[in-house]
């Protein structure tokens, strides 16, 4: 440990701490340009605010105008002797500063919604939520196990793959106009958007993945015994059952993208209704906050599904998890044993098999 | 084939310990006979390759017998129809004078590349075959524990297969084939991927559990020590199509230690089986071979700098 490696080394894992550093700087990054470019008058800034309108008759204070009319104005008003208006650089309505965003984080929650029939940001927030959740989890249902079979006989593969592959070229927000004619106009249609956004690529990235299964594998069982459909069910599915976790945490990410589109089928609802609203109001910082919102839930939720991911997969990681270990120390020690374990545990990654197969 | 200058004795001569012991051992009732197995590949080209041809062999109960050939002879490819992994072109295969089709647990199989199961235990890895036959879970336990005890490895019962050596994970193979109660035990060039220290150790180990379990076992591999120091039995192959060349009967007696490589009866079977998979080479191959024994390398280093 004496000697650090190089900050640049092809292909070699950092230390944890400057992974972590770097992780942290990757955000700070472009927050600092930001930043630079809303607080320093000099940079950019092609607005000004009117502070005090002087002889000019149309402005008003609080107004912003291009710098170019600005200057304009003011000559025009110095040339008819009356007093030249003031004003400070600005930037556009469209970049409001940082803190006004960090401070939209909470006043977003805290504005009462301005029409009636508006809704407060957490009821769109957790209709987008809701939304999601239920297109997803109808994809994850059918589409799933319809990989499975298809990665694993060559005769679902045929029969429903070509299809598949035609109709994933097809965007899902083109279904729109149809999700709601069949489904009406409320929730129903946007869950068929996210499903029809998701659904397809689902099956195709499943198939794949279903299809690398080691093949060493499959004959090993078949000499043990194993055939027919449970080879898939005791070989294939759990030999590939890490890569599907991740090949489905990466689809939420889909769905997520197609929750946009899927919200402003019908009747315009959840984050994005929230979104376009605030934008009529002009009320940018509140559209940022929003935008980051949806960002931050989609970071969130990836990393705890990554996290969950390590806890259900212990034979992927060699190195023993620290966390991993301490809480397989937190239920050792309060379990009472089911079956009469002959030995204890070796490492922290005897977890019970049963509850992963 | 006898060099006359040779004071090692004939390979076929048998001590009459030696002798009485494989008399014994055709008295025991034969577990796997082989007729006429042949297996032809149609090439992408749409040419026909012979990998084997019309083998034939038999195994007695509780038989150690090698396979050993020149690459390319179809060792694996023999094993592989062995286990019914494949199927052959023609020719019978008969399990206790029963004809079988297909992969089943009674012909266990122990590859060259572990195949352990990477998501599961040692011991669950060992327990997949009671499983797959339907023993309950609490007695597949009892008995993969029994079998993990059996090559030392009860250590390790808890550990994922990516926490062992190599020589470990071929242990818990073994372990894994040999909880299924198999007929036969198919081994393909097991120990090709270990070192040789690990190798030797792994000899030894399988030797051990063949002496206390009740099983025969059909030994792929192309080293000819490991051959003559495990088997009863050597069936030699040649290649190009494969076929079967001879099947040596191994004078070294049992026990067997390390110590005996360098026996009489050892030496005389190696230059055997030497002779077997190395012919000596027909004129017209031999300036093919010193073109190849001696690289045409132009010397690169400077005069005076000279390492032998």
């Amino acid at each position: 440990m004496s000697v650090s490696p190089p900050w640049f080394a092809i292909q070699q894992p950092l230390a944890s701490r400057r992974r972590l550093l770097l992780g942290i700087v990757s955000f700070v990054l472009p927050l600092l340009i930001w930043c630079a470019v809303s607080y320093t008058p000099f940079i950019w800034h092609p607005m000004v605010r009117v502070e005090n309108p002087g002889g000019v008759s149309w402005f008003r204070p609080g107004l912003l105008v291009e710098r170019a009319v600005f200057a304009a104005e003011n000559e025009k008003a110095l040339a008819a002797s009356q007093p030249a208006a003031t004003g400070k650089r600005a930037n556009p309505v469209f970049l409001p500063e940082p803190h006004k965003v960090a401070q939209a984080f909470y006043t977003a929650f805290t504005t009462e919604p301005k029409l009636r029939g508006d809704v407060w940001l957490h009821e769109s927030l957790w209709r987008s939520i809701q939304t999601i959740f239920w297109g997803f989890l109808i994809s994850c249902i059918i589409g799933i196990p319809l990989g499975i079979l298809c990665g694993a006989y060559a005769f679902w593969s045929r029969i429903g793959e070509p299809v598949i592959d035609f109709i994933r070229y097809m965007p899902a927000p083109a279904f729109g106009a149809l999700a709601v004619a069949v489904l009406g106009i409320n929730d129903a249609p946007k869950i068929a958007i996210i499903f029809i956004g998701t659904f397809f690529q689902q099956v195709l990235v499943v198939a794949n993945t279903i299809r690398r299964t080691d093949p060493a594998l499959l004959e090993a069982a078949q000499t043990l015994g194993c055939r027919g459909f449970r080879l898939v069910l005791h070989v294939i599915v759990p030999s590939k059952l890490a890569e599907l976790y991740t090949d489905t945490r990466i689809l939420l990410g889909w769905a997520w993208t197609y929750l946009i589109v899927a919200e402003v089928v019908g009747v315009s609802s959840g984050i994005t209704f929230f979104i376009n609203q605030q934008a009529k109001y002009r009320n940018f910082e509140n559209v940022y906050a929003a935008i980051i919102m949806i960002g931050l839930l989609g970071l969130a939720t990836d990393q705890i599904l990554a996290f969950i991911g390590k806890r259900l997969f212990p034979w992927e990681t060699q190195r023993p998890s620290r966390i991993r270990a301490f809480i397989t120390r937190l239920f050792s020690s309060r379990r009472t044993p089911l079956t009469a374990s002959p030995r204890p545990p070796l490492s922290s990654t005897a977890t019970s098999p049963e509850a992963r197969s | 084939m006898n060099t006359s200058a040779s004071p090692l004795p004939d390979y076929r001569a048998q001590s009459p310990a030696v002798a009485a012991r494989f008399a014994k051992l055709k008295e025991r009732p034969v577990v796997l006979t082989v007729e006429n197995l042949t297996r032809r590949f149609t090439k992408a080209d749409g040419t026909e390759t012979t990998a084997i041809e019309n083998i034939n062999f038999v195994t007695h109960r509780r038989e150690f017998v090698c396979i050993l050939g020149p690459s390319g002879c179809g060792k694996s490819t023999l094993i592989r129809l062995l286990a019914g992994l494949d199927t052959p072109t023609s020719g019978r295969l008969l399990l206790d004078g029963k004809e079988v089709h297909g992969p089943g647990p009674e012909r266990g199989m122990v590859f060259q590349g572990y195949t352990l199961f990477p998501w599961k235990t040692v011991t669950q890895n060992v327990m997949f075959g009671p499983i797959m036959r339907g023993t309950d879970s609490d007695e597949a336990r009892r008995e993969a524990l029994q079998w993990i005890e059996l090559v030392g490895l009860s250590k390790f019962a808890d550990a994922y297969p990516n926490q062992l050596s190599g020589g470990m994970k071929q242990r818990v193979a073994i372990a894994r084939a040999l909880a299924n109660n198999p007929r036969i035990l198919l081994m393909d060039e097991p120990f090709g991927a270990l070192d040789a220290q690990t190798r030797a150790q792994m000899q030894k180990h399988l030797l051990q559990i063949w002496k206390n379990v009740d099983v025969t076992i059909l030994f792929i591999t192309h080293d000819l020590d490991e051959a003559i120091y495990l088997a009863d039995r050597i069936l030699v192959l040649k290649a190009n199509p494969g076929r079967v060349d001879e099947l040596i009967e191994v004078p070294v007696p049992r026990p067997r230690s390390p110590e005996q490589f360098f026996s009489a009866e050892f030496l005389a079977t190696r230059a055997r089986l030497d002779a077997l998979i190395h012919p000596p080479q027909p004129a017209s191959a031999l300036s093919d071979a010193i073109a190849t024994e001696n690289l045409p390398i132009i010397r690169l280093t400077q005069s005076g700098d000279d390492v032998e």
